[in-house]
C-alpha cells in the first residue's frame, strides 16, 4: 500500500520548528559531498550525514507509508470472517498479514532515522500523522476486497516500484520485500474478481459496482496533479522520488485499461479512450476537492479507522506488559541461576 | 484519545540463513521483548514464505560499528594495494587459465 505523503503539507508542528540559521563552513562541506552522492545516484545510509529537511521528509514520508500499511489492513480484515470459503479466506489473512509486516519493514527504516516505534505510533493514533486516504473508504461487499487488490495493490506498486531505487538505502531496501510480496496481492484480488464474473448476474453486477466504487479513488492515489505538487520537485531532487505524479498515474491508467477488458467491466470515465497520437490513454477530471476532504479527516470512514486502531492498540497494552515482565523474570532468574 | 505510556521493546536485528550452506544475512530488525520472543517474531515477519532455515537474531545495541567518518584512514590503505588482486600479474596466453 502507498501513501501520498511527499504530497501533504508537513504537519503543524513542523512549522514551529527554529528557523536555522546559516549553515557553517564545515556544514557546507557536508553537504556538498551529499549533493555529490546524490548527484552520482549514490545512496544514503543511517550513519550518513544529512540535511535535515531531507531527514525530517523521509520520516514523514516513511512513518506515514508504514501507518498506512497498519490502517490498510482494516477495510480487508473485515471481510476475513465473511470469506466465502475456506480457500479465499486463508489468502485474505495471509494477504492482511503481510500488510503486518510491511508496516513493520518501514517502521524499522523509519527508526534508522532516529525517531521511535513509540512516538511515530502515537502521531498516528493522535490523528497527527496521515495515512493513505484510501483506506478511509468503506468495503460495502466481497467484491470491494477483489477491487481492494487489483486496483488499490495495483495502484500501489506502480507507486513502490520506483522507491526500491530511492535515495536512502533502509528505505529502498524495504520496498523491496514489500514489492516482491505485494504482486501476490494484486494477482489474488484479480482472481477472486474473475471467479466472481464467471457467477450469477448479480455477482458481475456487484464486480462493476465495486470497480465504479473505487476506479476515482485509485486514480487520486498517486496524489495531485504535478503542477500542485510543489514538494514533487524537491523529492525527485532527492532520490527519494523517480517518477511524477502525472505519470505514474498515466503508467497506472495505460495497464489497467487492458486488464478490465479480460475482466470484462468497464471504467467508469466516459473520457477514457486511447490517444493514437500520445499512444496513451486520456482519462478524465479527477474531483479533487473530494481527495482533499478526505485527506483533511472528512471521508466517510476517517474516524472509525483511527478509533478501531487506537482501540487494538489499547486492547494490546496488557500483552506487551506481560511479555515485558515475563522478559525480566526470566532475566532475574538467569542472574539467580549464575549467582 | 489516550495511548498509555510504556517502555518500548528492545530493538534486535534479525539474521536469516536461506538454506542449508550459505551464510546468515543480515534482513532487517524488529522490536522484541527477550531473544525467544525475537526469534518467534523474525519468524513471523521475515520468513512468511520460507525464506529461511535458520534465523539468529542480536541485540542492536550491542553491535559495534566502523565509523562513516573514518572510511577514509578505516579502508583506503587497502586501495594502493593492487597487487592484491589475481588481475595485477601478466602471465602469457600460453599458459592457458591459470
Amino acid at each position: 500500500m502507498y501513501t501520498q505523503a511527499l504530497d501533504l503539507p508537513p504537519s503543524p508542528e513542523d512549522k514551529t520548528q527554529p528557523v536555522r540559521l546559516a549553515p557553517s563552513a564545515d556544514e557546507a562541506s557536508l553537504q556538498a559531498q551529499f549533493d555529490r552522492r546524490i548527484d552520482a545516484d549514490g545512496r544514503i545510509e543511517p550513519q550518513d550525514w544529512m540535511p535535515e529537511a531531507y531527514r525530517k521528509t523521509l520520516v514523514r514520508q516513511i512513518s506515514q507509508h508504514a501507518h498506512s500499511e497498519i490502517v490498510g489492513m482494516l477495510p480487508e480484515g473485515n471481510w476475513i470472517s465473511r470469506a466465502p470459503s475456506l480457500k479465499r479466506k486463508a489468502i485474505l489473512i495471509a494477504k492482511v498479514q503481510d500488510e503486518g509486516g510491511h508496516g513493520l519493514y518501514l517502521y524499522s527504516a523509519a527508526e534508522t532515522l532516529g525517531t521511535s516505534r513509540d512516538e511515530m505510533l502515537a502521531a498516528l493514533h493522535s490523528g497527527r500523522a496521515k495515512y493513505s486516504s484510501i483506506f478511509n473508504y468503506p468495503t460495502l461487499n466481497w467484491a470491494d476486497v477483489g477491487v481492494i487488490g487489483w486496483l488499490v495493490d495495483g495502484a500501489a506498486i506502480m507507486n513502490q516500484i520506483p522507491l526500491c531505487r530511492c535515495s536512502y538505502g533502509p528505505y529502498a531496501r524495504a520496498m523491496v520485500r514489500v514489492c516482491k510480496e505485494e504482486s501476490f496481492h494484486q494477482r489474488q484480488g484479480y482472481e477472486a474478481l474473475l471467479a466472481m464474473m464467471q457467477g450469477t448476474a448479480e455477482q458481475k453486477a456487484m464486480v462493476q459496482d465495486a470497480v465504479n466504487r473505487w476506479w476515482w479513488k485509485c486514480l487520486a492515489m498517486f496524489g495531485p496533479p504535478d503542477a500542485d505538487s510543489p514538494n514533487s520537485a524537491q523529492g525527485m531532487r532527492w532520490g527519494i522520488k523517480r517518477i511524477s505524479n502525472d505519470n505514474l498515474r498515466q503508467k497506472f491508467v495505460d495497464a489497467t485499461v487492458p486488464q478490465a477488458k479480460v475482466l470484462g467491466v468497464t471504467l467508469p470515465d466516459p473520457d477514457l479512450k486511447w490517444n493514437e497520437e500520445r499512444q496513451q490513454h486520456d482519462y478524465g477530471a479527477i474531483d479533487w476537492d473530494e481527495f482533499w476532504a478526505t485527506v483533511n479527516g472528512e471521508g466517510p470512514c476517517n474516524k472509525e479507522r483511527l478509533a478501531t486502531r487506537v482501540k487494538a492498540w489499547n486492547d494490546g497494552q496488557w500483552v506487551r506488559d506481560a511479555a515485558l515482565a515475563h522478559a525480566r523474570k526470566q532475566q532475574q532468574r538467569t542472574l539467580k541461576e549464575a549467582a | 484519545m489516550t495511548t498509555p505510556a510504556l517502555k518500548e521493546w528492545p530493538l534486535w536485528e534479525v539474521f536469516v540463513r536461506s538454506k542449508q550452506g550459505l551464510e546468515h544475512k543480515h534482513c532487517g530488525s524488529l522490536h522484541a521483548s527477550d531473544a525467544q520472543h525475537a526469534l518467534q517474531m523474525a519468524r513471523d515477519v521475515y520468513t512468511r514464505r520460507q525464506e529461511g532455515v535458520s534465523i539468529w537474531v542480536v541485540p542492536s545495541a550491542t553491535i559495534t560499528a566502523s565509523a562513516p567518518d573514518d572510511k577514509g584512514e578505516f579502508f583506503e590503505p587497502a586501495s594502493d594495494k593492487i597487487y592484491r588482486h589475481p588481475t595485477f600479474y601478466e602471465i602469457p596466453d600460453e599458459v592457458g587459465h591459470m
